[in-house]
């Protein structure tokens, strides 16, 4: 938590701010207040001293002695893309690289974006003023990413592998430093870089005689399925709570229907209707795949979810706001799309990473209705592939999924927190 | 007159007026909603009756034809008895974890905040670990990896004789079991429904505001009505002592203690709050539990034994078995859901004010008592509301269960619509049994909610 800054009380203007002393601790210092501050502080720290210790040493022994990795070593590319065809995988890899550059891309001209913002100088003092990037504090932040760079690397085993990340790690940086170099007004379109070079990407694939959706599987699966379910149900959650704030009886009543009927049940529910009876609703010679099937639902159900997180931002927004809007002769959309929205919606943005990392772990409930994503390959496929079967080596790749599944989330995780404090959404 | 006509020119024309406006929109709205959903339901009931499926509710009486593991349901009963044994599994699972989950993720939230480094340390790593993994997969785990890999079999499995015994098929633990000989007289669950009935009479009493004289007549005499007449109700409807079952009057007899308990601890609590006296309301409640729960079970001729699992030629006898289904949706989802309801505790610890903390400490109370009377009573109020969230979800991942074959609710709905049954009905059901469950929770919640507003000053 940051320290709010102290303020002159008759004036109130910000004192001038000074650093809190810094109490240096020596290390034998340090032990005795963190570790054995009391007699009960002792004698937690014993004990869980002696806890750790055991659950290290089997955690270390299964990991590095018992653990069967081979089985991640066969089954990587299954994990990683199901039974995606694999004559045609170049368009995977072509594809990760237009993804993640365009990425590295929005995320520069976003910075570049935010950096101007700080400062209204212009662009000349910003890139003067730009902070030095600290590669420390930047390690601390993207070590689990690193990690998994690694771990991925290490179950790979080829140098091939190994140099195209390499390449795709620089070739991030370059096009993220490119991004935040940029005159602002080509900076201001970051967003539609990104989408650009996603829908880029998903036509890389797909057209072209390229491979449909329902061959794919693995985490490139679970990451499309995330990503198409969110980028569909904002604006359904939005318009849903707009309709739940409306003074209009007809359209509150079915949105309020909505929120609550899909917010009451569990997903998992949602899915095998989908999977079940969504066929039925459609005309027969229509019916869609399961992909599809999947993806409509998980829209449905995190469309709701965003909608109470979308109304949680109208409500933050000041009675004022909606009439200063009017006063200036605005008509109601005019007024909720210039005025209300932006605030609202950039008050929330955390809550809204938050239920996106929350629908990327419920992707993996689709495994239950059949469809290979992750944690099926990992769950069902591998352990009963080839040598394998039968020899119930759930634990290696349960692991190996829940670290690849640990790394998206927690880092997610990290940096919404980071945008919280630097929005300062919530202090007081 | 000519204003009238006046403002009734200046009205703007009626594609911009919006009091029609609103009106038209919101036909337009519904009449796309409805021809949306009737195009829906026409093709639903077109595809159904081409495909021969019954768009009833009949199946529901017909038998299931099939067993449910671990249960006494006989393929004979409906399919309606299907569904309610596994909405009680899924009870079972959410009840147990929600108590569970709520007593770990506590200690956990505490650790979080705790001055030891280790403490704090590993707090954090069990919380950040298991909080960015999907609950499926923590599931999945705890079946495969956990019970079923790193347990012994039932034949050497972990045990000591009558206190616990752990194998990859069956978790078992002591649990209380009728010693089956005692008799009960018919008499006793009859008193045992009068004390409420008095009780609530009582309180009853109190709360109407009538003249003193015919209050205190009132007091003495209404609850002994009450008694008297719910012991006579029934006592006249259960007839022969035989009859009774053991755990109805169980049951009945430690909620009454427990009721009496708690009207002790709230008396205790009142007459503190007049007279300025320490109360002891938690030793008083307790005494009291002790007290007369030692006499009712003298009297009921102890009814309960405590009883330890046994394994006798691979089956075990005394004590509660669970599945390995069971224990693992119930280690899964507990393990997950405390850890994040050691957020929701930590997060709201902290978000009591400063102040709070350092005003408590100008007056001089320990770091316990500034925790238990300042901090964790104002934390507790931030806390309900996400709290009761997390039961939600915790009630509702118990449908995950399905994914591991564990019997809830989900799961023998799957295997109903399996056995031919139509799926939209069988759907639908299964949708309005969980949302009964959230709008209970959620009834809960507003409840507790609102008391805990009311008393708080700000």
């Amino acid at each position: 938590m940051t320290q709010p800054v102290s303020a002159d009380v008759e004036t109130g203007a910000p004192a001038p701010e000074e650093p809190p002393p810094q109490i240096k601790l020596t290390p034998k210092e340090w032990v005795a207040t963190n570790l054995f501050g009391t007699w009960y502080d002792s004698l937690l720290t014993v004990v869980f001293g002696i806890g750790i210790g055991i659950a290290v040493f089997f955690g270390l022994r299964f990991i590095f002695i018992t653990a069967r990795w081979e089985i991640i070593r066969v089954g990587l590319t299954s994990l990683m893309v199901g039974l995606f065809p694999r004559p045609e995988l170049w368009r995977v890899w072509v594809a990760l690289f237009v993804v993640v550059l365009s990425v590295g891309f929005a995320v520069g001209g976003a910075r570049r974006m935010v950096l101007a913002e700080l400062d209204q100088e212009g662009d000349v003092a910003t890139l003067g003023l730009r902070p030095r990037v600290d590669w420390l504090q930047l390690l601390r932040r993207l070590w689990p990413v690193l990690a998994f760079l690694v771990v991925i690397l290490a179950f790979s085993e080829s140098v091939q592998t190994a140099l195209w990340l390499i390449l795709l790690l620089g070739g991030t940086y370059a096009t993220y430093y490119l991004g935040s170099r940029l005159p602002r007004s080509a900076a201001r379109h970051w967003l539609v870089a990104g989408l650009i070079g996603m829908v880029a990407a998903f036509g890389i694939v797909i057209w072209f005689g390229g491979v449909g959706w329902d061959d794919w599987g693995g985490l490139m699966l679970t990451l499309f399925l995330a990503v198409a379910a969110i980028l569909l149900s904002f604006p359904l959650g939005v318009l849903a709570a707009l309709g739940r704030r409306s003074s209009l009886p007809g359209i509150k009543v079915v949105s309020v229907a909505y929120i609550e009927l899909i917010r009451g049940v569990p997903l998992i529910t949602l899915l095998i209707t989908g999977q079940l009876m969504l066929g039925l609703f459609f005309p027969r010679d229509v019916v869609p795949g399961l992909v599809v099937r999947s993806i409509i639902m998980l829209t449905l159900f995190t469309g709701a979810y965003v909608a109470e997180i979308v109304r949680g931002g109208l409500q933050g927004v000041p009675q004022g706001q909606y009439e200063a809007a009017q006063a200036l002769g605005l008509s109601p959309p005019q007024m909720m799309r210039r005025i209300v929205l932006p605030q609202a919606l950039r008050n929330v943005i955390p809550a809204l990473v938050g239920q996106f990392i929350s629908l990327f772990k419920d992707t993996s409930l689709v495994a239950v209705i059949g469809l290979a994503d992750l944690l099926r390959v990992a769950r069902f496929q591998l352990p009963a592939q080839g040598a394998f079967a039968g020899q119930g080596l759930f634990a290696e790749t349960m692991l190996f999924a829940g670290f690849v599944y640990w790394v998206f989330a927690y880092t997610m995780s990290r940096e919404s927190q980071r945008l919280e404090r630097r929005l300062g959404v919530g202090e007081r | 007159m000519t204003s009238e006509t006046a403002r009734a020119q200046v009205r703007p024309p009626f594609w911009r007026d919006v009091r029609i406006l609103k009106v038209v929109i919101q036909a337009i709205f519904l009449v796309i909603i409805v021809t949306v959903g009737w195009l829906l339901w026409n093709n639903l009931i077109g595809n159904m009756r081409a495909s021969g499926l019954p768009t009833g509710f009949d199946f529901l009486d017909r038998p299931a034809g099939f067993t449910i593991i671990d249960s006494d349901f006989r393929p004979a009963q409906t399919n309606l008895d299907a569904i309610l044994v596994g909405v009680k599994n899924t009870i079972l699972v959410s009840a147990v974890g929600i108590v569970l989950a709520t007593v770990i993720g506590v200690l956990i939230g505490i650790a979080r905040l705790s001055r030891n480094y280790l403490v704090r340390k590993s707090a954090a790593f069990y919380v950040e670990s298991l909080r960015n993994v999907p609950v499926l997969l923590i599931i999945f785990f705890a079946s495969l990896a956990i019970i079923g890999r790193a347990l012994p079999q039932l034949e050497n499995a972990w045990q000591v004789e009558g206190l616990f015994l752990i194998s990859n098929r069956v978790i078992a633990v002591p649990w209380l079991a009728s010693s089956g000989e005692a008799t009960f007289p018919a008499v006793l669950p009859a008193v045992f429904l009068a004390i409420p009935a008095a009780a609530l009479t009582y309180v009853w009493l109190r709360r109407r505001e009538l003249r003193e004289s015919v209050r205190r007549a009132l007091l003495v005499a209404a609850p002994l009505a009450a008694f008297l007449l719910a012991g006579g109700a029934v006592l006249a409807f259960v007839g022969e002592p035989s009859q009774v079952s053991a755990a109805v009057t169980f049951w009945t007899s430690l909620l009454t203690v427990v009721t009496l308990a708690v009207r002790v601890a709230a008396w205790r609590t009142r007459l503190s709050d007049t007279t300025g006296r320490p109360h002891h309301r938690v030793l008083w409640a307790l005494g009291t539990f002790v007290v007369l729960g030692a006499v009712v079970y003298v009297l009921l001729g102890a009814p309960l034994d405590l009883t330890g699992p046994r394994l006798e030629q691979r089956r075990i006898s005394g004590g509660i078995s669970m599945i390995q289904a069971y224990a693992a949706l119930l280690v899964a989802l507990t393990l997950y859901t405390a850890s994040h309801i050691a957020e929701i505790v930590r997060g709201s610890i902290q978000a009591v004010p400063r102040g709070q903390t350092e005003a408590a400490t100008a007056l001089a109370l320990s770091p316990t008592q500034r925790m238990r009377f300042v901090i964790l009573p104002q934390a507790f109020r931030i806390m309900v509301p996400p709290l009761a969230n997390q039961y939600l979800n915790l009630t509702k991942n118990t449908s995950l269960g399905v994914a591991i074959g564990f019997q809830e609710l989900t799961t023998v709905t799957g295997t109903v619509i399996g056995n031919g049954n139509p799926a939209s009905q069988s759907i639908a059901i299964l949708m309005l049994i969980y949302l009964t469950f959230s709008l209970l929770i959620s009834l809960v919640t507003n409840i507790i909610n609102r008391r805990l507003q009311m008393a708080g000053r700000r």
